[in-house]
């Protein structure tokens, strides 16, 4: 282990996450010192930023491999994908602490956040929906997290009792994520003369969700290749045996997911009676969404996984990331307020950037030392075949 | 306002099961047409002048800072604005393909029948009162902006450079000065020098805009602005140009907001009702697959133990079988050799 006591701890990426915590901490200053005003471009016709574009959408729909994993794993029992519940879970929990940390930055009245939850409930609003459910999953996420933390803590007693309830806290996370997945869409049916038609849908709840459960098996593919590198160490024989066979089976998965979702872009298009829109700048980035990161993930997974391609199954899990990201962005920002004269459209300043970036470090930082500390990739010694 | 509390409790009890419809319509052949005494606002495009005076007062009267440029500035009219957190009504000027003089149009919150930004407000923040106005309730609002993404006029405004108490900012047809007897009518309809703004109430605002329409059917478009669009406004407008040309929407629809959303809330209580019974359904089905190929396995391993048994114990038997077999032998074999040696021994003796 001599070049693990050799390591510094100035490596490149330490140096870039130290430079972005820096950055973060002035704009987190300048922020709650001198409003919205002193770090993003938002105005009175351009609410809702990156913020909520990324921060909030993508972070959420990201985070959606926790519940995928483990209604795969604890539901329909296909028990060759466990080791990959415990990175997933992780990650997903990460994920939602992070969008609620964003969320504190971009609301008015951070401190407001619990009162939709317990003062005065606004149960008209999909906004509401989606409060209350992420609330309820960043809880449920935490107790299926705090497993690991237990093990690594030594308490096996709490630890046995919290196991015992996984089957029921997976069913509630599953209940939770398919509505507040779904409610993200469903914030933009109360706009219809702000949204393109081509992005407008009455299917944008369940568009929401499907593309989520995409990227959620896309997530768990592409963050195992991220991991694999620098935590090689740290993962046991199992994860490493079990690995290949989660690639192959959750590509499949989602090659399945893709091929229903590009079905329900297209059912929604002519629903609405929408293909004249298809022939215009609208349409041909419409398209390139819907080709180039719906279509040709579908197939290529198809292609990688009845090949046994791990590499290309790898890359196609990026296109997907990529591809739901790209939808986010459209929704919220780029076919949003699409009728408004470019002088007054949106676009992100620096510092939204900023802090976007800086979320997501403190998130891998934290990441980094939770798996390096305790049993992610792992199974602990004391508690083989306790699951 | 008790209908939106009513709507809610009918969603959440799951009477609005059937798909774009609203809990209301399940619940009842029931259209809601506001509140009877409701008031409003009748702008009239073609009396208007452009003076800014109602802005003018709408500043006094809501005590809002003063602007960069004085209200009597016409030159502000330059550039098309909208309502921001510092005013909550302003003036636009057009100038329409045809016609021979400027047209004027003011904008400020539409004060909806059943309003958007209320419907939207995940706190509650907004209110619609039986006056017709449409109030916000700066205690308890988080900051999200849910309330200026969903208004479909882009009404609301925020107050961005607030850091830590930040306000959402609109009109709100002077209801705390009327309600208080400060004022009789709004701030805004009071200043107009020319009558291009009416108030009273909502029914005989209508039946007065018809009635110009009416009686002046070359000099207006034939149609009453805010009547049926998004469910309806409190603020209704006359124009003798085509309204998308006085920067008003044509597109907006009859649809009121809540309308649109009622649809996906009202799944939402069949997702938590549904969704736990097929989930566990699965896991008892694949737990019992499970149980099913554990136990099989476990009999087929069983019955090739107990075959390869059988086998083993036949080999033994015939292996035994013939151990004994060669030992019998090669004991008579011994016996004979033995009988045959003493034999010949007794012949030897005999013979010598």
């Amino acid at each position: 282990m001599t070049s693990e006591t050799k390591k510094t701890l100035f490596t490149p990426f330490n140096i870039f996450a130290g430079i972005v915590l820096l950055i973060g901490a002035y704009l987190t200053v300048m922020r709650f010192t001198g409003g919205l005003a002193a770090v993003t471009n938002l105005d009175d016709n351009n609410p809702w930023g990156i913020w909520i574009g990324f921060d909030l959408l993508c972070g959420v729909a990201l985070a959606a491999g926790g519940f995928t994993t483990s209604a795969a794993v604890y539901i329909f029992g296909m028990k060759k994908y466990h080791s990959a519940v415990r990175p997933a879970i992780l990650t997903a929990f990460l994920g939602y602490a992070l969008v609620v940390f964003a969320l504190h930055y971009d609301v008015g009245r951070p401190w407001r956040l619990p009162y939709p939850i317990f003062l005065q409930p606004g149960t008209t609003s999909l906004l509401y929906e989606v409060g209350l459910c992420v609330f309820l999953y960043l809880t449920v996420l935490a107790i299926e997290y705090s497993v690991a933390a237990l093990e690594w803590l030594g308490l096996k007693k709490l630890r046995s009792l919290v196991h015992k309830l996984t089957l029921l806290l997976t069913i509630f996370g599953v209940v939770l994520s398919t509505l507040h997945q779904s409610s993200l869409g469903a914030l933009y049916l109360i706009a219809p003369s702000k949204l393109h038609p081509l992005w407008y849908s009455t299917y944008l709840p369940i568009q929401f969700f499907v593309s989520a459960i995409a990227v959620g098996l896309s997530m768990v593919i592409f963050e195992g290749t991220l991991s694999h590198k620098p935590f090689h160490h740290k993962m046991d024989a199992t994860f490493l045996a079990e690995h290949d066979g989660v690639i192959l089976g959750f590509a499949r998965g989602a090659s399945m997911v893709l091929a229903c979702y590009l079905a329900i872009k297209i059912i929604a298009l002519g629903a609405d009676n929408n293909w004249k829109y298809l022939v215009s700048g609208w349409g041909a980035w419409y398209l390139f969404e819907i080709l180039g990161f719906v279509a040709l993930p579908s197939l290529l997974y198809a292609i990688g996984s009845r090949e046994r391609n791990i590499k290309l199954i790898k890359w196609t899990a990026a296109l997907t990331v990529f591809g739901v990201v790209l939808n986010r962005f459209n929704v919220s920002l780029v076919a949003f307020n699409w009728q408004l004269p470019s002088a007054q459209r949106y676009f992100p300043s620096w510092g939204e950037i900023g802090v976007s970036v800086f979320v997501v470090v403190v998130g891998i930082l934290v990441f980094r030392f939770i798996v390096t500390r305790m049993p992610i990739f792992y199974e602990h010694p004391e508690y083989k075949d306790a699951h | 306002m008790r209908r939106r509390k009513f709507l809610a409790l009918m969603g959440v009890a799951g009477a609005g099961l059937a798909l774009g419809k609203t809990p209301a319509q399940a619940a009842g052949n029931v259209h809601f047409e506001g509140y009877p005494d409701a008031k409003a606002v009748l702008f009239d495009a073609t009396r208007c002048i452009g003076c800014r005076k109602c802005e003018a007062a709408c500043n006094k009267v809501n005590k809002l800072p003063a602007p960069a440029k004085p209200f009597d500035d016409l030159k502000v009219l330059d550039g098309e604005r909208r309502t921001t957190a510092k005013a909550y009504t302003v003036v636009n000027r057009y100038q329409p393909a045809g016609a021979a003089a400027p047209v004027f149009r003011k904008l400020q919150c539409n004060h909806c029948q059943e309003p958007a930004c209320a419907s939207a407000c995940f706190v509650r923040a907004f209110k619609k009162n039986p006056d017709g106005s449409v109030t916000y309730d700066a205690s308890v609002c988080v900051g999200c902006r849910y309330c200026m993404m969903a208004c479909p006029f882009n009404v609301p405004a925020y107050e961005y450079d607030e850091p830590l108490t930040p306000r959402v900012m609109k009109c709100t047809m002077c209801h705390p000065q009327i309600e208080s007897g400060e004022l009789t009518m709004p701030g805004c309809v009071g200043a107009c020098p020319k009558e291009a703004l009416v108030y009273g109430k909502r029914k005989d605002i209508l039946k007065i805009a018809h009635a110009r329409i009416e009686a002046f059917p070359g000099r207006y478009v034939d149609h009453v602005y805010g009547e049926s669009e998004m469910g309806g406004t409190n603020w209704l407008y006359l124009s003798g140009v085509p309204f998308k040309e006085i920067g008003m929407r044509e597109d907006l629809g009859v649809t009121s907001a809540p309308e649109l959303t009622s649809g996906a809330l009202a799944v939402v209580p069949m997702v938590a009702a549904v969704w736990p019974a097929l989930l566990g359904g699965i896991w008892a089905i694949s737990k019992r697959n499970g149980k099913v190929a554990d136990e099989e396995r476990k009999e087929a391993v069983k019955t090739a133990v107990a075959a390869n048994q059988a086998d083993n114990d036949a080999k033994l038997a015939k292996a035994k079988e013939q151990a004994e077999k060669d030992k019998k032998d090669s004991i008579e074999r011994e016996v004979k050799k033995a009988l045959e040696e003493a034999a010949s021994a007794a012949k030897e003796e005999e013979g010598a």
